[in-house]
């Protein structure tokens, strides 16, 4: 099958996905809800105001997820390598750790202080590897890669400390961030994000050949003419500040950063002018399919998505991977 | 395609503490094939990544047709000099005719398709290197030899003048070590490529080259035609081993072997 053809399937899919799954829920909504947008029928309601804006951030959110995956295992050449790995997704769980723990205030623009804290604990995680980079310019990214584990150690033990330490109620808030979730979204949350993931978007899908290059290796790429040292660094930032801004809206949701961009490997192939969409639709479309199976699992209650994401995500990674083995 | 001249002035390589290349001045003349030769840490890849711009030197300079390359934008010298570095035993999950045409991105904007003149310069690289009937294949499932070929051809769209190369046959067996030096001899004579190949190849290699640049502890120890430097005096100095030679080698050159204690 040819790459273009999958790519339009995969997006038929993407639209199928983000279109069907508003409807199915506790409440069967007639499909009359489709047209009556703004209307004042509980169906309606249920269908535009809840509904709709949590599949567009889950789809939002796991495009941003699959993007940045994508990128940092291009431009660190290693497949395990996300912004998680380099502490994006633990600074944040701190700043909301220690905004938690000591009752802080810090609603700025309409933000909660959760997604506040979150942006800005990502933001100090963002600013330590940057500035290790700088002062060391010539640390190999296996040693950057190292550095963000035992930065993520390190941030992991504060939470810890600021979780126990914690009121009951606190911590219990703490953990239940931790796992990531979509409980909490609205219209103004997809507003919030979605200009962060789409000028980052931009950004990374501005420099598709750039990244190829990159994959091949930072010599191989100089002498194509990719300037590789700044490349490197705008990429490293768009993608940091675009998935900490998907974390401050969604938690830390893992295994769609690591195992999205693999995941259209495997199905579109490494080429990131097909890659980069691919992980878009598909990012997108799985964390909206998860976060559908997170609200009907354990009905009446919800299932944060984090719990779900590696749970149906990582047998259908191995599924594939033997797939393509068997058929070598 | 004619070759480009590059000349280098007074290059200094200064690495932590470490000094890696000393004041190192020659001149390639366009068309010319220069082989590089000397022990392990001598500088000489250090020498290609300076010429290709990849590393900047600490003192001196480097000039393409008398442009010194400080002046280029990163583009631009891509498209006039190429480099095929050291085999990267890392996975490249890429098609063959995908990482050939990667060669193109000094031609290319963002998101613009490839031109006529960019599918022709890939086909013909291709061509040229034997690697056509390979197109479709993954890089990382090819023979060490095809990678090779492979490398060069990318580096051969990239449509310079200049071709650097880093140990081109190392780790080759000897059907694609011939191979690879038939390439380089057409890509020389007939295209008039400019080319620089880092070599431990003495017999092969270095008997098929122009000129010959030995270097030692990050110095020029000795630059010459091959029959000048393939003398086991000169050698023995630049090695710190004694060789033996023997009549029969390439182009009337002696046949070199390094000698054992008791040979």
């Amino acid at each position: 099958m040819k790459t273009s053809l999958r790519l339009v399937i995969l997006g038929g899919l993407a639209a199928i996905a983000l279109a069907a799954m508003p409807l199915v829920g506790r409440h069967a909504l007639p499909l009359s809800v489709l047209t009556d947008f703004g209307g004042t029928d509980p169906a309606a309601i249920i269908f535009w105001q809840i509904r709709v804006p949590r599949a567009l951030a889950a789809f939002v959110g796991g495009a941003g997820l699959a993007l940045g995956g994508a990128v940092f295992q291009a431009i660190f050449r290693n497949p395990l390598a996300t912004p998680y790995t380099l502490g994006v997704a633990s600074g944040a769980s701190l700043g909301v750790a220690l905004a938690s723990r000591f009752g802080l205030s810090l609603m700025v623009a309409g933000l909660s202080t959760t997604s506040v804290a979150a942006f800005a604990g990502a933001l100090l995680a963002i600013g330590v590897v940057w500035v290790l980079t700088r002062l060391r310019p010539e640390l190999s990214s296996t040693t950057l890669l190292l550095a963000g584990v035992a930065m993520n150690f390190f941030f992991s033990s504060l939470i810890l400390f600021a979780q126990y330490t914690a009121s009951l109620g606190d911590s219990y808030r703490i953990i239940r961030w931790l796992m990531g979730g979509l409980g909490g979204v609205d219209m103004s949350t997809v507003l919030h994000m979605a200009p962060v993931v789409a000028i980052g978007g931009a950004v990374i899908i501005w420099h598709a050949r750039e990244l190829d290059l990159l994959a091949t290796g930072s010599e191989i790429a100089a002498s194509r003419g990719v300037a590789v040292a700044p490349t490197r660094t705008l990429l490293f930032l768009a993608t940091s500040v675009m998935v900490g801004g998907v974390v401050a809206a969604c938690g830390p949701v893992g295994f769609v950063g690591m195992m999205a961009p693999h995941i259209c490997r495997l199905v579109v192939g490494s080429n990131h002018r097909v890659l980069l969409p691919a992980s878009i639709l598909f990012g997108g479309a799985f964390l909206v399919l998860c976060d559908t199976a997170a609200r009907l699992v354990l009905f009446p209650a919800e299932l944060p998505v984090g719990v779900i994401t590696a749970f149906l995500g990582a047998p259908f990674f191995l599924w594939l991977l033997v797939r393509q083995v068997g058929s070598r | 395609m004619t070759g480009a001249e590059i000349v280098t002035e007074g290059l200094g390589v200064v690495l932590g503490e470490v000094e890696i290349l000393h004041e190192v001045s020659m001149t390639v003349a366009r068309g010319e094939f220069l082989t590089v030769i000397g022990p392990n840490g001598a500088g000489k890849s250090t020498l290609l990544r300076c010429l290709d711009g990849i590393l900047q030197p600490s003192t001196g300079r480097v000039l393409i047709e008398r442009r010194p390359i400080a002046d280029f934008s990163r583009r631009e010298l891509a498209r006039t000099v190429s480099y095929v570095p050291q085999p990267d035993a890392g996975p490249l999950d890429y098609s063959v005719r995908s990482f050939v045409e990667m060669g193109r991105f000094p031609h290319i904007s963002a998101w613009a398709a490839l031109t006529e003149a960019d599918v022709e310069a890939v086909a013909g690289a291709m061509e040229l290197t034997g690697v056509a009937e390979l197109a479709d294949r993954a890089m990382s499932s090819l023979s060490g030899g095809e990678r090779q070929r492979a490398s060069i051809a990318a580096a051969l769209a990239q449509g310079g003048s200049i071709l650097l190369l880093d140990e081109p046959t190392s780790f080759l067996d000897y059907r694609h070590q011939v191979q690879i030096l038939d390439l380089l001899d057409r890509l020389n004579h007939d295209q008039g490529l400019t080319v620089v190949a880092v070599t431990h190849d003495l017999n092969s290699t270095v008997a098929s080259s122009d000129e010959v640049l030995a270097l030692k502890g990050g110095r020029v120890a000795a630059i010459g035609k091959p029959a000048d430097l393939l003398d086991a005096e000169v050698l023995a100095g630049i090695y710190e081993t004694d060789f033996r030679l023997t009549a029969g080698g390439h182009r009337g050159l002696p046949l070199v072997l390094p000698a054992r204690n008791g040979s």
